[in-house]
């Protein structure tokens, strides 16, 4: 067999805003791995690429790929304890789960992250004020260190490196593999429901009743729609909200589309978001009340238009995703849209949802009792970044903090303030490893 | 579907990265997957992913390509276990480095002899097999580097020549028992087999690959490039005017 050379290649995050090259190592053997060379620069893992940033790129050193690290290793499907490689995506998982009546306890917006990727950005979904974040479900994990070590760890043994870990944005190791506690379900239905609001008083009243009786909330905004000057009595959007139920029969797939090239410029714009945004809460209105669902199209819109990436042009595009304090999430919430309204940027998809109360999974988990904002925008250059500015400085002064796997601009002022474990993390990093968001934001 | 009713399929060189995504797909329709490979500890965790994705059981036993003498003993157990075949695939080889084949005799006749003595050893024990069974399908995995030989990579298009003149004599003399063999010409694959080579967009996945060969597997009696460009390209390539191939490169 020819041998197994690391190439130089082009890559780029979910927001396709740098492709430089990387030296690929792509792993196939979870017993024999292949760590290449310290002389080829610091090394780091990578799944799928879904995060958004720079979290999961580290131009110019190595990378450690892992899609090929794709097996199960067992799945207990009277009690829903899986295991598997780290390169697993969460879609295989699904798969092979869902026939057994088992579900992800908890879901980024695409299935098409790995597992390894979700972990080490400790993501969180619609349920985190039932579920918390994906590493509250973590029993075990194997970590490989790049001075060839591994470290086996879980909640009852060396819990310091799996808090490390989850959340530990590829820093700490390699995640060779993980074992999952899945959550029951009746089946593939989802009984879900659509609540038109028309404040952000309402947003806030709607999530407080809804929290106790439904497993998933999540709400669209229109961030562009401007009817008056007061934001709060004046944000319109609609409040999904959604219980896992039985229901007879097979959902129908959906039908799968493709970007199938970068436009020149953007496709996101000033008119088009206006129109884009109109039209979508008029149809959501419409269609409100009560409805059946399928779990793929109810958690993962977007995976059935592939490379959707794309629309956003040659520049790519930014996500900012912050938390704000339950205390000040009210007003906080309405300066950033009012911000964001100001500046006339934004996307088609703007989500607002409040997170519960519960102890953070790792050191550097992202959500914190209160609201969650996230949001596309189009790299416009400086005009998007005096925007963030503006944002940032709104997230500072409510205690707030960004979310660093869709983060590729954050300052490093305001990562200290809002990870507070951040100190203790660095106990815990693999002097190895390192990456382009670290770089930026620990210096090292 | 019921264990006693699945399909019982074989594969031999289970690890190399087509097989394994080809077993994957037979594993989620709950197919009986017997595996053969070089490394047990691969088959293994092979055999456990297998298991997840929903197989109806999976076995795996050692093989080694070269040690032809054992192949007949081998291949009579893996009959035996569920009382024949529906499947067999033959999916192992070796990508020699043809600057090393043809500066060393050795070299090029120890890739000769696992990308082909092998195969027709393997071949001959299973078709036998198969014609006293009076049905089934063999898959072989060969190349479109077979199809015509070039300076690039001839020592492996000799060994794939040999593969793909066997299957279809095999072919010609398993129709009156009922039994299909299938030619399998992957183009360009990104495999670790192929990890050393620079990629263009001629490439294609394993699992684009996998999908191809089990629907030609269902039915098909003859030869399957995939992705099915490969046909036209080889086309060409065949029929190239001799004094155009020599000052090309190909």
């Amino acid at each position: 067999m020819a041998g197994t050379t690391s190439a130089l290649r082009p890559v780029s995050a979910w927001g396709r805003l740098s492709n430089a090259p990387h030296r690929l190592l792509p792993q196939h053997d979870r017993s024999s791995l292949a760590l290449g060379a310290a002389s080829d620069g610091p090394a780091l893992p990578f799944g799928n690429g879904r995060s958004y940033g720079d979290v999961c790129l580290n131009p110019g050193g190595r990378l450690w790929t892992t899609r090929s690290l794709d097996r199960f290793i067992a799945f207990d499907t009277a009690s829903g304890v899986i295991t598997c490689e780290a390169g697993v995506l969460l879609d295989e998982i699904i798969q092979v789960a869902l026939p057994h009546s088992w579900f992800l306890p908890v879901t980024p917006g695409t299935r098409f992250a790995t597992l390894g990727g979700a972990i080490a950005n400790d993501v969180h979904g619609k349920n985190h004020h039932r579920a918390g974040t994906l590493g509250e479900h973590v029993l075990a994990l194997q970590l490989a260190r790049s001075d060839g070590s591994r470290i086996d760890c879980s909640p009852a043994q060396q819990p310091q490196w799996l808090a490390a870990t989850v959340g530990g944005l590829g820093l700490t190791g390699l995640i060779v593999s993980a074992t999952l506690q899945l959550a029951a379900v009746p089946g593939p239905w989802l009984q879900t429901e659509a609540v038109p609001f028309q404040s952000l008083d309402e947003f806030f009243h709607l999530s407080r009743a809804s929290e106790a009786g439904w497993a998933y909330t999540v709400s669209w905004v229109d961030c562009v729609h401007a009817a008056g000057p007061a934001v709060a009595q004046n944000t319109r959007g609609i409040f999904f909200r959604a219980n896992h139920a039985a229901h007879a029969g097979t959902p129908a797939p959906a039908a799968s589309h493709a970007v199938p090239l970068t436009p020149p410029f953007s496709l996101v714009n000033r008119l088009s978001l206006r129109a884009f945004n109109s039209l979508y809460f008029q149809r959501q209105r419409r269609r409100s009340g009560v409805q059946w669902q399928g779990v793929l199209p109810f958690f993962y819109p977007l995976d059935n238009l592939r490379d959707w990436n794309r629309i956003y042009g040659p520049a790519g595009f930014f996500q900012y995703q912050c938390v704000v304090p339950q205390a000040v999430q009210a007003d906080a919430t309405a300066a950033l849209l009012q911000a964001i309204r100001a500046s006339g940027q934004g996307s088609f998809l703007a989500v607002l949802k409040t997170f519960g109360d519960r102890p953070a999974a790792g050191l550097l988990s992202f959500p914190m009792a209160g609201t969650t904002l996230a949001l596309d925008f189009p790299n416009e250059g400086a005009r998007t970044e005096r925007l963030f500015e503006r944002l940032d400085a709104i997230v500072s002064d409510a205690g707030g903090r960004l979310y660093p796997a869709k983060d590729a601009r954050m300052g490093r002022a305001l990562f200290e303030q809002g990870y507070p474990g951040l100190q203790a993390f660095q106990h815990f990093r693999d002097p190895g490893l390192s990456s382009a968001m670290s770089r930026r934001l620990t210096g090292q | 579907m019921t264990a006693q009713t699945s399909p019982r399929v074989l594969i031999i060189g289970a690890n190399s990265a087509i097989a394994s995504a080809l077993a994957r797909r037979y594993a989620g329709r709950g197919a009986r997957l017997l595996l053969l490979g070089r490394r047990a500890d691969a088959l293994q965790a092979a055999a456990a992913d297998l298991r997840v994705r929903g197989a109806a059981e999976v076995g795996i036993e050692l093989f080694e390509a070269d040690a032809v003498d054992q192949h007949p003993a081998l291949l009579a157990r893996a009959w035996a276990r569920w009382q024949g075949l529906d499947i067999a695939l033959v999916a192992h080889g070796v990508l020699p480095d043809q600057a090393a084949a043809q500066a060393s005799a050795t070299v090029a006749v120890a890739s000769f002899d696992t990308n082909a003595r092998s195969v027709l050893s393997l071949l001959t024990t299973l078709a036998n097999q198969f014609e006293a069974q009076g049905s089934g399908v063999i898959g072989v995995i060969s190349s479109p580097a077979g199809d015509r030989g070039r300076a690039s990579n001839y020592v492996y298009g000799a060994a794939k020549a040999a593969v793909t003149t066997l299957c279809s004599g095999l072919r010609h003399r398993l129709h009156r028992s009922g039994v299909r063999v299938l030619t399998i010409l992957p183009g360009f694959v990104d495999t670790p087999m192929t990890a050393g080579l620079p990629k263009g967009p001629l490439w294609a996945q394993p699992e684009r690959v996998a999908a191809d060969i089990e629907h030609a597997l269902v039915s098909r009696n003859g030869t399957l490039y995939t992705p099915w460009f490969w046909r036209w390209i080889m086309l060409i390539v065949l029929h190239l005017p001799q004094a155009l191939l020599l000052r090309s490169k190909l």
